[in-house]
């Protein structure tokens, strides 16, 4: 049996009856056994529940019963999406011990599936960070070079995927927390468009910002969970309805080739990348033109300050979402509180950790009185200049292609005492989130440590079905995503 | 105005948010917010005068459904994660003084 199974083989083989979901189910978890205690990808797992539900699967198919589109198939999630089993942490001290009550949206879309749930993978927490450092509960590492960081803020699903401990896994991306880890562990991660999939049951960052995604070993597994996730929920009110924009057959779009594709680029972000990641994305775009593809040059005038607006938007939005963490109604009390005042404010201080806090700190400055004209206005009036430097390249070309992120994986701690160098190396992800689109990441190389690359395809609002085209013209080249890391 | 985010002004920000912190965090918090904020200025190189806000980029604004009533999450779920209760209730510290009403 090999240690990798992609979604698309493993669910056919269960559905056909030639593999049991319990048989994967259980050697997956033997792995996660062996290995994740190197690797902490995992914060909790749900090993009995997993057998419940692949024994489910199987004794549907033994009974020729009609079974979902993901059957038997085991899957981890985030833990920033609220499942009612086991605890939902955010990799928070302050949510340490909550149980939530009610299921995500996407989770009920997995488990109406058929669905295996493994368990929830590590975080930064409240997905702030770009490491998996900020994780207040565990540390994960990269599983191709153990003294590195596995990206985030789902780094935790990252490292699950490509070490083999699941066969997919979901994330959330608000600033580039699906396709920078995904780029760091050589894996395949998709943002959809804001509005694609339901909220609901996520634990909210950045409301207008976040966006749930499946991240996979390969562009045609994203596509069978795409899927599964994409379409309308009312509980909701920004998950976008069929009247907007119906949800298209991903795996069938698949099958048709792309022609006469035109893909924009900016020449200086592709430059001003380390020299390992500019060499592969170039040469990325080299196989494209092969492809009959044909280079568009834009120019993109306000990307440059994407950063400083996201840092402004994405925490002045947190500062709001994270005031119902009053130690009153669930979550963490301190028990040194004394009045109802030191009930909020000891149970933050002690509950929050310093990047949660500092993002806290940060976005309340910019809405405060005083502040937010100057601030706060000031970067949804960029936001809307960037939207712009998306709609004019979209004029011109199916796509944009850049880096996900501008160096492979960097070490751990690297970067942890100085948060604005941390920031700033989300510079080619943050975009996408302000602007709303769709972005995948796609492996596209390794450098001499033989750390993975990742290749950054951006298209319109609404056009994953030809972003995973695009995709998989590159990945039918190439084999970069059949590269696994040695865990010995 | 000012890049820098004095102490003072980190102390009023941790007090607007409920954040209790210690002298340590004041200090490291007064540094590093002051050179994000520094960097933050850099927004103010663009003229966004004949700009609109862009609030989420959605073509969706107020949804509404019809005001049918309809099952909510019962008490005994709502209260299962509660660090303190009594009875059907929340239990939290006194917040409204015998004397003064405030």
């Amino acid at each position: 049996m090999t240690d990798h199974f992609t979604v698309f083989q493993l669910k056919q083989d269960i559905a056909a009856g030639r593999v049991k979901s319990r048989a994967i189910t259980q050697a997956i978890l033997d792995r996660i056994r062996r290995y994740d205690s190197a690797i902490g990808a995992y914060i909790n797992v749900f090993a009995d529940k997993a057998l419940e539900q692949a024994q489910a699967v199987d004794d549907k198919i033994t009974a020729g019963r009609p079974v979902g589109p993901l059957a038997g198939v085991p899957i981890a999630i985030k833990d920033n999406l609220c499942y009612t089993e086991g605890l939902t942490t955010c990799g928070s001290k302050i949510l340490g011990n909550f149980k939530p009550p009610y299921n995500a949206h996407v989770v009920e879309r997995l488990l109406a599936a058929d669905a295996v749930i493994l368990g929830k993978t590590n975080l930064d927490e409240f997905a702030m960070g770009s490491s998996t450092e900020n994780s207040g509960l565990q540390k994960t590492v990269n599983p191709w070079d153990k003294t590195r960081v596995p990206g985030g803020s789902s780094g935790g699903s990252a490292a699950a995927v490509a070490a083999g401990l699941c066969c997919a896994a979901l994330g959330s991306d608000t600033g580039g927390s699906i396709r920078q880890p995904a780029s760091f562990c050589g894996i395949v991660g998709l943002k959809p468009t804001y509005g694609r999939v339901s909220r609901y049951g996520l634990v909210a960052y950045g409301s207008s910002l976040d966006q749930i995604g499946p991240m996979t070993t390969c562009v045609k597994d994203a596509a069978i969970l795409l899927q599964v996730l994409a379409g309308h929920d009312e509980r909701d009110s920004t998950s976008v309805s069929s009247e907007i924009a119906a949800v298209p057959d991903y795996l069938n779009a698949l099958e048709q080739a792309v022609t006469g594709l035109k893909i924009a680029y900016v020449p200086q972000f592709i430059e001003h990348a380390e020299a390992p990641v500019r060499d592969a994305v170039k040469a990325a775009l080299e196989l494209y033109q092969s492809l009959g593809a044909s280079l568009v040059e834009v120019r993109m005038p306000h990307f440059d300050y994407a950063i400083a607006a996201y840092y402004v938007i994405a925490t002045a939005e947190a500062s709001s979402n994270l005031a119902r963490f009053d130690g009153c109604h669930y979550g963490y009390r301190s028990p040194s509180a004394r009045d109802y005042v030191e009930v909020y404010s000891k149970s933050r201080a002690e509950g929050f950790g310093a990047e949660v806090k500092r993002r806290i700190m940060l976005g309340t400055f910019a809405l405060s009185s005083g502040y937010y004209d100057a601030y706060y206005l000031k970067a949804l009036k960029v936001r809307n200049l960037i939207r712009k430097d998306f709609s004019e390249a979209f004029a011109k070309a199916d796509c944009l292609m850049m880096p996900v992120a501008p160096s492979t994986a960097f070490k751990i701690g690297e970067k942890t005492s100085d948060p604005l160098q941390m920031y700033l190396a989300d510079i080619y992800t943050i975009a996408v989130n302000l602007a709303g689109v769709p972005g995948i990441s796609i492996p596209c190389g390794f450098d001499s440590h033989r750390l993975p690359i990742g290749l950054q395809i951006i298209g319109p609002t609404f056009s994953e079905d030809k972003l995973l085209r695009i995709a998989a013209m590159f990945e039918s080249k190439t084999d970069y995503h059949l590269q696994k890391p040695d865990l010995k | 105005m000012s890049n820098q985010i004095n102490r003072q002004q980190v102390e009023r920000v941790a007090h607007l948010s409920r954040l209790d912190l210690t002298d340590q965090e004041l200090d490291l918090f007064s540094g590093q917010l002051s050179s994000i904020v520094e960097y933050i200025q850099k927004l103010n190189e663009l003229d966004t005068k004949n700009v609109e806000p862009l609030a989420h980029s959605l073509p969706v604004h107020n949804v509404f459904r019809p005001d049918t009533p309809r099952a909510s999450l019962p008490t005994e779920q709502a209260l299962a994660n509660a660090p303190d209760r009594v009875d059907d209730f929340y239990k939290v510290p006194q917040i409204l003084d015998d004397n003064s009403g405030a």
